[in-house]
């Protein structure tokens, strides 16, 4: 068996290899997009992949090649399990025919997402299965593991990751692709089963009941689901990548690993609880384990030690078991050094060259109200444009906007979303404003690409997933076609044209969109010359330095009069996008001559 | 076999992760078991980059605690000084010495530790302190990108697996075009710790 180091990411994507998969589908987010890129590097000839529009368009797509009779792998960040459940939900009543399981990568920690929810609050709510895998091998296993499920209790599956378990990397023996095959049957028509029309629904729901008491049982002697004893005097139950946290903390402890959390092993559970002294439930984010045990009638401690907030790494761990007295002391070294205080951060701006730039720049001239969106334009919230005032989920800022307007705020507002998000459910929220009539300017920030994500493919792109040509959607006779009369599409380079286009869609009194378009400074390669700013010109009035560009730096020369640092350009960073030269007042800042622009592209 | 523990930092862009990802396979190359965690910040480009390796009998967590990594491999002093709370008195500590200012510093009003703040920082905080110039080493080679490359190889001077070990998985991960500039990296990292002083 070959013995390989990956990612919790490319351990599911070879686990969908292994478990004859052929069809992937689902929407990018952090982080869990890494899983349909391995298989559509990796695994192409074997497996279909695709960026669906949205997570619950890619799971309707994943239902109906399940009931065609392919196993299928559906991926979303945690909060695109909001947006895939209205699909999720019709599929625990139909069955999916053959496998299909879900990856949904959680985020404890927050490390690029809106909130912290516990996506396995959903298999509660949709009485599913769910998996939680602790490490790679076990991420890969899992998935061979949750087809294996689906496809003998006719159910979708949901398999929990975390941050740590999708971006850790640990060493995973590779298995086999069993045989799939080449060509499906006839589509199988059984309405009873795959109408969920409310008759025939209702006879589904004792299905779904039964099927969970069935996979109770299952829990029980699931090979996925074991004890490790030691002492017993404590008893620790845990789950996923906190499993690997609590083994290096409590050393002597007994543990009862759950590799499936739901529904749990009552019996088991029941014998490991009477073999300790003292049991305690060891989970990051909510209770979820914790409840349902307790109202089993068995006395365990949780959440009273472990809050339902942030990761529970080692150190935290340490700490906590510290302070409520379950250890008396940390092994390991005690650190002495601590991190001065002052060190100056690495904030996050938009790279050099970034087209979402003129944008903000104007918006915070303007000081307009923005409803903001998700994706790399959301950094306009921060300084130096501070130019987004709400962001809540991806395409919110639409709607946000018609209720401003409709609520008779008194200033013109704008919204700013993104290509991708647009395509992704901004089309509805436009598409309402547009009907219900409301007055308001919604900026689509077009840079080819979803950026924020690692650049994936989308509607507007004209390649897919893999590799092959696609029809390239453009925006503005979609959004005429949706009905808007006010369309106007600017050059996002072009900041004069950036200030007149949002000028006259403020001025329209009703829906209006103005489109800034500019490719992505991370996929243009066409060769530009860096620029350079001509010292004795430069008056250090400081209008480039309000552009937040990474190349723009101060200088150690100063203006004579104000004492104020004039401003310079880093040649290995500036790509030479111009915006910096037409807002300078004075025309110190020009093409550095002969000097092929090295800025990283 | 013991466990060893080792913190990578650098900033985006310099091919930290890359550099984490092969030590780790180094690692299991060497016969160790192997874990490792990647922390990105916000910004995939400039913004700090923290990756813990482990290699070990077994290892449980690939995340370790503070106060318990053996070695800091840092390709940028300000990230290097952002990790000395994970460092124990008998660490060792490689640190290349061309300073990246973020944008706080070079746009915002901000200070960039000077040099002997970086040095006591980090010479209070362990055992022992190598300063590589390895962008300047890079640079000298024609391509600042493989500074993490030169900076590995003086890594690897510091551990006890055989060197062809380190060539090979380095060699594996770089495209056929760039190999000849990755062996000359990894043989400039190599002799450069034995030039360089510990202080
Ligand atoms: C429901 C949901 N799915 C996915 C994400 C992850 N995500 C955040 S922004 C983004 C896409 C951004 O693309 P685009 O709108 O084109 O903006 P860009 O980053 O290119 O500027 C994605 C997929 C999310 N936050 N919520």
């Amino acid at each position: 068996m070959n013995k390989v180091l990956l990612s919790g990411n490319e351990a599911i994507a070879r686990g969908a290899y292994e478990a004859g998969v052929q069809i992937a589908t689902g929407y990018p987010g952090t982080p869990s997009s890494e899983i349909l890129a391995t298989i559509a590097k990796k695994y192409k000839d074997d497996i279909y992949a695709e960026w669906s529009t949205n997570e619950k368009v890619a799971m309707d797509v994943a239902a109906g090649a399940a009931y065609s009779g392919r196993r299928t792998m559906v991926t979303t960040k945690q909060v695109g399990m909001n947006v895939l459940s209205d699909a999720l939900l019709y599929t625990v009543y139909t069955g999916t025919e053959r496998g299909l399981v879900i990856i949904t990568a959680d985020d404890p920690g927050m490390f690029s997402s809106q909130n912290e929810q516990d996506n396995r609050w959903y298999t509660k709510l949709a009485k599913i299965p769910l998996l939680e895998p602790a490490d790679s091998q076990e991420a890969k296993d899992f998935v061979v593991l949750g087809i294996g499920l689906s496809e003998e209790f006719d159910t979708p599956v949901l398999i929990r990751t975390t941050m740590r378990v999708s971006h850790s990397k640990s060493i995973v023996l590779e298995g086999e692709r069993p045989s799939v095959p080449q060509k499906v049957g006839p589509f199988v028509r059984d309405q009873q089963k795959y109408v969920c029309t409310a008759m025939w629904a209702k006879k589904r729901h004792p299905v779904v009941e039964q099927r969970l008491v069935n996979l109770a049982r299952y829990a029980e002697d699931a090979p996925c689901n074991h004890v490790e004893w030691a002492e017993h005097s404590l008893g620790i139950i845990t789950s996923g990548a906190t499993y690997a946290y609590a083994r290096e903390v409590f050393p002597q402890a007994s543990f009862l690993k759950l590799g499936m959390t739901f529904p749990l092993p009552e019996e088991l559970i029941r014998s490991f609880a009477n073999g300790v002294e003292k049991l305690i439930v060891i989970e990051e984010l909510d209770p979820f384990l914790e409840e349902q045990i307790r109202a089993m009638g068995i006395d365990v401690i949780g959440k009273e030690i472990f809050p339902p907030y942030d990761e529970l790494l080692p150190d935290r761990l340490t700490q906590l078991a510290l302070e409520s007295g379950l250890i008396d002391e940390a092994k390991g070294m005690t650190h002495s050094v601590t991190v001065p205080t002052d060190l100056p951060a690495r904030t996050p701006v938009l790279c050099a060259g970034c087209p979402h730039r003129s944008t903000y720049y104007w918006l915070n001239k303007m000081k307009m109200p923005v409803a903001g969106d998700i994706g790399c334009y959301n950094l306009g919230c921060l300084p130096p444009f501070n130019a987004q005032h709400t962001m809540g989920c991806m395409g919110a800022s639409v709607g946000v906007l018609h209720g401003m307007s409709i609520a008779g705020v008194p200033e013109h507002a704008v919204a700013t979303i993104g290509d991708s998000t647009f395509f992704h459910s901004g089309m509805p929220a436009l598409l309402n404003m547009v009907h219900n009539q409301s007055r308001g300017v919604v900026i689509i920030m077009d840079n080819g690409t979803t950026a924020m994500t690692g650049h994936q493919d989308n509607p507007g792109t004209d390649w897919t997933l893999q590799g092959k040509d696609a029809p390239h959607v453009e925006l503005e006779p979609l959004v005429c076609a949706m009905g808007v009369e006010k369309v106007l599409t600017v050059n996002a380079f072009d900041i004069g044209e950036v200030e007149r286009g949002l000028k006259e869609c403020l001025a329209y009194d009703g829906p209006s969109v103005l489109i800034t378009k500019g490719l992505c400074a991370q996929l243009d390669r066409t060769p530009k010359t860096s620029y350079m700013v001509n010292p004795n010109k430069c008056i250090a009035c400081g209008a480039c330095l309000k552009l937040g560009c990474p190349a723009i730096v101060k200088a150690d020369k100063v203006d004579e009069k104000t004492g104020e640092p004039k401003a310079e350009i880093d040649p290995g960073l500036c790509v030479g996008c111009d915006i910096c030269r037409q807002v300078c007042p004075v025309e110190a800042i020009q093409i550095s001559k002969g000097r092929e622009s090295q800025g990283e592209r | 076999m013991k466990n060893i523990s080792f913190l990578v930092a650098g900033v985006g862009g310099q091919g930290t992760l890359l550099a984490s990802d092969i030590l780790a396979e180094v690692g299991m190359e060497a016969g160790y078991d192997v874990k490792k965690s990647d922390v990105l910040g916000l910004a995939i480009r400039g913004g700090s980059v923290l990756s813990h390796v482990r290699w070990g009998e077994k290892v449980a967590s690939p995340v370790v605690r503070k106060g318990d990594m053996d070695y800091l491999l840092a390709l940028e002093p300000l990230e290097a000084m952002r990790g000395v709370e994970f460092l124990h008195p008998k660490s060792i500590v490689l640190c290349n010495t061309k300073a990246m200012p973020p944008i706080t510093v070079s746009g915002g009003s901000e200070v960039y530790p000077p040099r002997e703040e970086v040095m006591r920082v980090l010479q209070s905080a362990a055992a022992t302190v190598y300063f590589v110039d390895a962008s300047a080493e890079a640079e000298r080679l024609g391509n600042l990108k493989v500074a993490n490359v030169v900076m590995l190889g003086a890594f690897s001077t510091l551990l006890d697996v055989p060197r062809k070990t380190w060539e090979s998985v380095i060699l594996s991960r770089i495209p056929q075009k760039y190999v000849a500039l990755n062996q000359h990296a990894f043989h400039t990292g190599c002799s450069v710790v034995k030039r360089s002083q510990p202080s």
